[in-house]
């Protein structure tokens, strides 16, 4: 059998391969030949076969084979074969495979070799890729080798603790004793590991820590080899750009930075010395900076005097300015870390980091976009807005979804004017607008409809942005929303805040229609200006023409939009005198709790996907057994959620009736909205809705009997109002209405209706039945709940109807007379 | 402390890798890929300094090779770039003005001055000259020829 090729050989025919079939070829050539080799245990090449085979796995070829192969190398007295075996222990195995286990009797007597580098050779290996059970075997042995005074072998040991506390965590008790001295040597690589393994023990163990930092007195001795190593001569070994050692400075003041955290003595005993490091430091090259930047980052952490603090803070500012990227992008890191602690002084920098906006480096700008976003505030709104709206519209896309995320949220939070709130959000929903998050169309319509002043401006925006560009899908969703809601002021020109526009129903119907047929929207945006249009058929007059557009779409394929369609026809068909009331316009949303993505509502248990604009419909009460196809809307719930509809300063031309309900009911005089619970919305369910939803009215009385009262009687309608405090929220008062009724005659269709103050929140749950049986044959039951947060006294205006002896009757009053503990 | 080490050309090719933590081989060759595709895609002039999963990376670019290495949150980026610029110093003195050949035909060396220099993701000697002494001296150790066949191996 010839000699197998050498390794330099092989290398350079493989070099020689044009292509990677011929490469394959040549490859898979050669370890057919190492195969047989190691089939016939050839103890002379194997050294040779195994380092090609490494070769050949840094190429990406399988090279599973060798690893057994790698161990007997090991095992063996020649230096040269131990050195690629275990080099190819460390590349081709590691503790996944149980092969490994088999090295550890080998390493075992390696770390008792009479040559030192045969030692290091062992404790290389186990300190790179030992597993727990190695680690546990041998974890003796590197403690022995830790307290040699060899200083080889003692740095290598000492690395090589830290990778068995990594891995064993309990065994670094058993490394404590040998630890006392480490600090004394004077050999840099004992210092430099010694206090790696020390930073390692104090990271994971808090009593560990304690223990160094009081009982051995660490941190002057820390201090006193630092200063030793600033103030020192040159020493050419050790040097690089005229600084001593930096490694193991770094390595100091990263300990010092654990040991000083949350301990005032300590910070103190290292204050000096960071003070002195921090101005005497050589900043010309990249090496002195980074001493800085490790200065910086211990001082910021741990308890150190504001002087210092400031001092940090200006290094930052001046590493802001410097020419080299990298320290720029290490700056803006740090402040970014600083920024809720020290923000007054971050708050100095703030142009120079908007500045960093403009850097062409992708890195750069990403650190410098989070770093604006934080320092936003209340004062800096406008200015900092500029800045970063400019920025979103220059980005990169990468950016765009996060930058316009930022800016939403900041705008939330300080928008000088609703004004400026709402032309920003434009802004970023035209520039941005199809990087925006699914989550900010329903943040931004609840925005749009709490800003009850701004209505007619910002339809009359959208509907122009619109008219531009139609393919950023968030935008479309807004503002067919707004078009759907506001299409009035739209056509009646009414805008205040600029020059209002003339525009006709049908233009306003011909965009809506557009947007239906365009190819550019996605089936959501066709749903959201399919329930537009039909909104709008109790706000514009060209009623048949919007008939004509549903209809055409209850055979649509899109199985959304077909059922949609078909239910807006049966509004127009056969519930038309329905139709003013739940086409009405949104009441003031409450904002949930949680600022997350929508809440979705519960009902009965099941969540309901939150596509807001089927949920859109204000409903009003309506017995369960009417109006079925409507009630599927809501996933087949037999609890009709109501609301009582409020209207904001302008009546909407349908459902004025509802408005007078509320004539004067607010206590504080103010515009008579009462925010009333839209359950159908996702975004705005205040949360004593979701409570007990799955079930009826709560009929265990479990708390204190509240006395009954009669609050209606007349023509011989009596209502009756009981009482239950809803156990999870003693601020809801549950109460239940009992209708009854003496007359002759039944009364049908009988609807009853409530509205509350301002401070109060009501919720009507669905009647038991429509009808009234005549002389007290029975009554009709209705839940009413109400959130009452403010505990003040209860008042109620109510509108009865019902059709009695063939005529309809209708009435309103007011209740007074609710007893004390119903709202205490 | 370092998680990887990656040395590899212009083309993309590996030149060396090193691993401070257990990796399969199948995600060791997918973060060998999707390193050298950030890095490479680079602009010359941006900064060393990259952001991937929950890791710093900081690559520099020597002649014809790339050294890229990934680094934990608590580690020191600019000291890092003076980690891998001592590394290339170490290898520029064992070779003598080294050069990518070198690395390709001397990997095993390459290996052995790294070992010299980190363990465990972390520096092992600051001093420049005691690696070499190292090497030189463990390299008196290695047989020749003669001695390797005449020894007994086990």
């Amino acid at each position: 059998m010839p000699a197998p090729i050498r390794l330099r050989e092989l290398i350079r025919t493989i070099r020689t391969a044009r292509t990677q079939a011929e490469e394959r070829e040549m490859i898979q050539k050669e370890c057919a030949a190492i195969r047989s080799s190691f089939r016939e245990e050839d103890n002379t090449y194997r050294c040779r076969n195994v380092a090609k085979l490494l070769y050949m796995h840094m190429l990406g070829y399988p090279a599973h084979f060798g690893q057994l192969e790698c161990l007997k190398l090991i095992a063996s007295q020649k230096f040269t074969d131990k050195r690629i075996g275990y080099l190819g222990a460390m590349l081709l195995l590691d503790e996944r495979q149980d092969v490994h286990l088999l090295m550890t009797n080998c390493i075992k007597n390696d770390l008792n070799h009479s040559t030192q580098y045969v030692q290091g050779l062992a404790l290389c290996t186990l300190g790179c890729m030992g597993s727990s059970e190695m680690c546990r075997d041998l974890a003796g042995e590197v403690e022995k080798l830790l307290k040699t005074s060899n200083s080889y072998l003692r740095k290598k040991a000492a690395l090589c603790a830290v990778h068995v506390i990594r891995k064993v965590p309990e065994l670094m008790e058993m490394f404590l004793p040998a630890t006392k001295n480490l600090l004394s040597e004077k050999n840099h690589g004992v210092l430099h590991t010694s206090v790696v393994l020390l930073t390692e023990m104090c990271e994971r163990s808090p009593d560990m820590l304690l223990h160094f930092r009081k009982v051995c007195l660490l941190v002057p001795q820390l201090v006193r080899i630092l200063k030793n190593l600033i103030m020192s001569g040159y020493s050419p070994e050790h040097d690089v750009s005229g600084i001593s050692d930096p490694f193991l400075q770094v390595r100091i003041l990263r300990l010092l930075r654990i040991l000083g955290r949350s301990d005032d003595d300590s910070s103190e005993a290292m204050n000096d010395i960071l003070a002195q490091v921090a101005t005497n430091t050589e900043t010309s090259k990249n090496v002195g900076n980074a001493i800085l930047y490790e200065t910086v980052l211990t001082i910021m952490d741990i308890k150190s005097e504001s002087g210092l603090r400031v001092l940090a803070i200006n290094i930052l500012g001046r590493f802001l300015l410097n020419n080299d990227k990298n320290i720029r992008y290490v700056a803006l890191t740090s402040l970014l870390k600083t920024v809720q602690t020290d923000h007054n002084a971050v708050q100095r920098h703030r142009s120079t980091i908007v500045d960093c906006l403009k850097d062409l480096d992708v890195s750069i700008k990403r650190r410098a976009m989070e770093l604006s976003f934080a320092l936003v505030n209340g004062n800096n709104i406008r200015g900092m807005m500029k800045e970063l709206l400019y920025f979103l519209d220059s980005c990169d896309p990468e950016f765009k979804a996060d930058c316009a995320s930022g800016v939403f949220l900041a705008a939330e939070k300080y928008a000088p004017s609703k004004r400026w709130h709402i032309d920003t959000i434009m802004r970023v929903l035209t520039t941005a607008g199809s990087y925006v998050r699914d989550d900010s169309v329903p943040n931004l319509i609840q925005l749009i409809t709490n800003s009850v002043e701004m209505h007619a401006y910002t339809v009359q925006r959208l509907y122009k942005a619109l008219l531009d560009d139609i393919s950023q899908q968030p935008l479309v969703q807004v503002s067919s929303w707004c078009i759907g809601e506001y299409g009035d002021l739209l056509v009646s020109g009414q805008c205040e805040e600029e020059e209002p526009i003339q525009v006709t129903e049908d233009e306003v119907l011909d965009v809506l229609e557009g947007l239906l047929v365009s190819n550019l929207s996605t089936p959501v945006t066709r749903g959201y200006s399919l329930t537009a249009i039909m909104k709008l058929s109790t706000r514009f007059s060209s009623v048949n023409r919007i008939k004509k557009v549903v209809s055409i779409y209850s055979s649509s394929i899109d199985v959304e939009l077909q059922q949609r369609a078909v239910e807006y026809n049966a509004l127009f068909k056969k519930y038309d005198h329905m139709r003013p009331a739940l086409l009405e316009r949104m009441p003031i949303m409450e904002k949930t709790a949680s600022n997350g993505p929508t809440e979705i509502m519960q009902t009965n248990g099941e969540t309901e996907p939150s596509v807001p604009d089927t949920k859109h419909l204000p409903l009003v009460t309506q017995p369960a057994n009417q109006a079925n196809d409507l009630l599927d809307l809501l996933g087949g719930n037999d609890v009709v959620p109501v609301i009582q509809t409020t209207l904001p300063t302008k009546p909407a031309s349908a459902g004025g009736e509802l408005l007078d309900l509320l004539g004067d009911l607010s206590l504080t005089g103010g515009p008579t909205v009462v925010p009333a619970p839209a359950p159908s919305v996702p975004v705005s369910q205040p949360p004593f809705l979701l409570d007990g939803l799955s079930s009826q009215p709560l009929f265990n009385d479990t708390s204190a009997a509240i006395p009954p009262m009669t609050a209606y009687s007349k023509n011989g309608l009596k209502i009756e109002f009981t009482f239950e405090r809803a156990n999870p929220n003693p601020n809801i008062a549950v109460i239940t209405i009992h209708a009854t009724n003496t007359t002759e005659a039944d009364m049908t269709e009988f609807v009853f209706q409530a509205a509350v103050p301002k401070t109060f929140q009501l919720q009507l749950l669905s009647p038991s039945s429509n009808i009234v049986p005549a002389l007290n044959q029975g009554s009709v039951t209705q839940v009413i709940r109400v959130l009452n947060p403010q505990k003040q006294q209860l008042r109620m205006r109510v509108k009865l109807t019902y059709t009695h002896k063939g005529s309809p009757v209708q009435d309103l009053a007011e209740v007074n007379n609710f007893p004390p503990q119903s709202w205490q | 402390m370092l998680r990887f080490l990656l040395l590899f050309s212009r083309q993309g090719k590996l030149r060396l890798q090193k691993w401070f933590t257990p990796v399969t081989e199948r995600e060791k060759k997918k973060v060998i890929r999707e390193m050298t595709l950030m890095v490479l895609a680079r602009p010359p002039c941006s900064c060393n300094f990259l952001h991937w999963r929950d890791l710093k990376i900081v690559y520099k670019r020597y002649a014809s090779l790339y050294f890229c290495c990934g680094l934990e949150d608590q580690d020191n980026e600019l000291l890092t770039l003076e980690v891998l610029h001592r590394y290339v110093e170490l290898l520029d003195k064992y070779f003598g003005n080294v050069c990518e050949l070198d690395i390709i035909f001397n990997f095993e060396k390459a290996y052995f001055i790294l070992d010299e220099f980190l363990m465990g993701g972390e520096i092992l000697e600051t001093s420049k000259t005691a690696v070499g002494i190292a090497m030189e001296e463990a390299e008196t150790l290695q047989e020749t020829m003669e001695e390797y066949m005449s020894k007994p191996t086990y």
